[in-house]
């Protein structure tokens, strides 16, 4: 048992070393960018609804709109619809540069809900209350619903991180590297299942990692948990 | 007596339009003076809440005017508006602190939105702290406090931008009766020391009878009465009024009997018999006319309103009798109301 361990690591080791690395930095680099333009559009898609602190109508649908046809377009077409958008961006559509764009894309309008329903859980009493002493929107948002929501907002990284993990094995599957291109080159198309079911194992431990280490995060920095 | 500080003129507020329109509040007209605690009563929906946030202009009045120390908050825009309510603080009900800040940072919030720096508005939020009781308890996240206590920091918290107003919105609804008095205390200590004008929105008569000057009584959007607290006690003259004041809302002038007397319960022991007393030590014969009276930990809270015989030797000894009772105060009422 050992022993088939021992040449199993000598044979694929580097493989799912590289991979897992193609995994993370994808996963990584598509989340961080994604919240940057996820979060804003979170944050404007809660103050612009009628009862928010600043509500615009029609930002207000329109941001909507974008985010429903963002989030009702699979995955893998997006990959396709986006290619030339792609190569102007990163400067080729392979590889695990070539899976950021799209990730980043689909996991924005996915990110701007779960924001939203973050900032949404915020005690409307709170905001009054900073209404009333005169704080201004920018204000309410950065010192009121941004802090106020953080441990909610930590848990859903965490939501987003795994997603994105999971939309990066489907990048790979066509040709993006990491973990999710070694299971489908080497497990499907090589007769390998012995690779494919290491992958597994590397992204349930990934996930398993990333989900206590939020929830761990989130529950320590929650001050209404004491 | 001192010069006003909110004036409310024709106010008038309507939720939405058409045939769905609720009139919240048909032309008000409040005289609020500077230093005093005024009180404003009204059932629940009578319209209070959304009375005192036009004073701030979290609700923007539908028509009329809005005049806090001297300027008209309608014809405010945003910037002025956030300046003028530095002036105008307010608690609320459900205490409405950030629960992830402390005591002591929570205090500073409002000093950081007015872009204090860091080491003064601590320094005034430790004074704060200890103005209100609470200045071992500044690292204490709100999840960890008490109502009592919360309310507390509310109050520091409303204070920290030295404001000349401060509107409390049912406040102490959600404490026990203890903590709403010991609140009740800080309110009226306050007002005293730093000369903060109190805006006390309830819908509990001994929130008012403790603590305010003067009140109004709010009844489906409009004023139904207004005026000292003494005398709207002693003489109410609208329906709600005497709903308040009276226990079950009894109509005094078809009560059968010569001379009436309320009597206010304020948490002395319930376990005394007084009315038993009453008529065993003094041999005056008295008649309850209606009673409101609760027992909270064997301390009794309420009113009762109590008819004496047409005597005025006999009921003159019953007034003293119960005006060196503690913890209770009796006042005469007019019959003829």
């Amino acid at each position: 048992m050992l022993e088939t361990l021992t040449s199993f690591w000598a044979e694929y080791g580097d493989l799912l070393i590289t991979g897992t690395r193609d995994t993370l930095v994808m996963t990584g680099v598509s989340t961080l960018f994604a919240y940057l333009i996820g979060l804003p559009i979170g944050v404007l898609l809660n103050i612009t609804q009628p009862h928010g602190i600043w509500p615009q109508k029609w930002v207000n649908r329109i941001l909507g709109w974008i985010v429903n046809i963002g989030r009702s377009i699979p995955f893998i077409i997006l990959i396709v619809m986006l290619l030339e958008f792609t190569k102007l961006i990163v400067g080729t559509k392979m590889g695990v540069r070539g899976a950021i764009p799209p990730l980043v894309i689909s996991a924005a309008p996915f990110i701007a809900r779960m924001v939203e329903t973050s900032l949404a859980e915020v005690d409307a009493g709170v905001v009054e209350a900073a209404q009333s002493m005169g704080a201004t929107r920018f204000q309410i948002v950065w010192k009121v619903y941004l802090p106020e929501a953080k441990p909610s907002l930590i848990l859903g990284a965490s939501i987003s991180l795994i997603t994105i993990l999971g939309y990066t094995a489907i990048a790979g599957a066509i040709g993006a590297g990491g973990l999710g291109y070694l299971a489908v080159s080497y497990g499907y198309q090589r007769f390998t299942p012995s690779v494919m079911w290491a992958t597994v194992v590397f992204i349930v431990v990934l996930v398993q990692v990333i989900q206590s280490v939020f929830s761990w995060l989130s529950a320590k920095m929650d001050k209404r948990l004491r | 007596m001192s010069q006003s500080i909110i004036q409310i003129q024709h106010l008038n507020k309507t939720f939405g339009t058409g045939e769905s329109a609720v009139h919240a509040l048909e032309d008000i007209n409040l005289d609020i003076r500077s230093g005093e605690i005024f009180g404003i009563i009204g059932l629940s929906g009578a319209g209070k809440s959304t009375l005192v946030r036009c004073m701030n202009l979290l609700e923007r009045p539908t028509s009329g005017s809005v005049i806090v120390d001297g300027q008209d908050m309608t014809k405010l825009n945003t910037k002025e508006l956030n300046k003028a309510r530095k002036s105008i603080s307010m608690i609320f009900q459900s205490f409405n602190l950030l629960m992830q800040r402390n005591a002591l940072d929570n205090i500073c919030f409002p000093l950081e939105l007015m872009g204090v720096g860091r080491a003064k508005a601590v320094k005034k939020a430790r004074e704060l702290l200890k103005l209100v009781g609470l200045e071992a308890r500044e690292k204490a996240y709100p999840a960890q406090m008490s109502g009592g206590q919360k309310q507390r920091v509310a109050i520091a918290r409303a204070l920290a931008t030295d404001p000349k107003v401060l509107l409390c919105d049912e406040a102490t609804s959600a404490l026990d009766p203890t903590t709403t008095a010991s609140i009740l205390e800080l309110l009226k200590e306050l007002n005293q020391k730093l000369g903060v004008t109190v805006v006390v929105i309830t819908h509990q008569m001994n929130v008012i009878e403790e603590i305010c000057h003067r009140v109004a009584i709010l009844d489906g959007g409009v004023v139904a009465e207004a005026g000292r607290v003494s005398d709207i006690f002693a003489n109410p003259q609208s329906d709600i009024g005497r709903q308040f004041v009276y226990p079950d809302g009894a109509k005094i002038s078809q009560l059968p009997v010569g001379r009436v007397i309320r009597v206010v319960f304020n948490g002395g022991s319930s376990y005394e018999p007084l009315i038993a007393s009453l008529a065993i030590d003094c041999g005056v014969k008295v008649n309850i006319l209606g009673a409101d009276t609760r027992n909270i930990e064997g301390k009794a809270f309420g009113s009762m309103l109590l008819g004496l015989p047409e005597s005025p030797v006999e009921t003159a000894k019953a007034l003293q009798y119960l005006q060196r009772q503690s913890d209770i105060s009796v006042e005469e009422v007019n019959s003829h109301a």
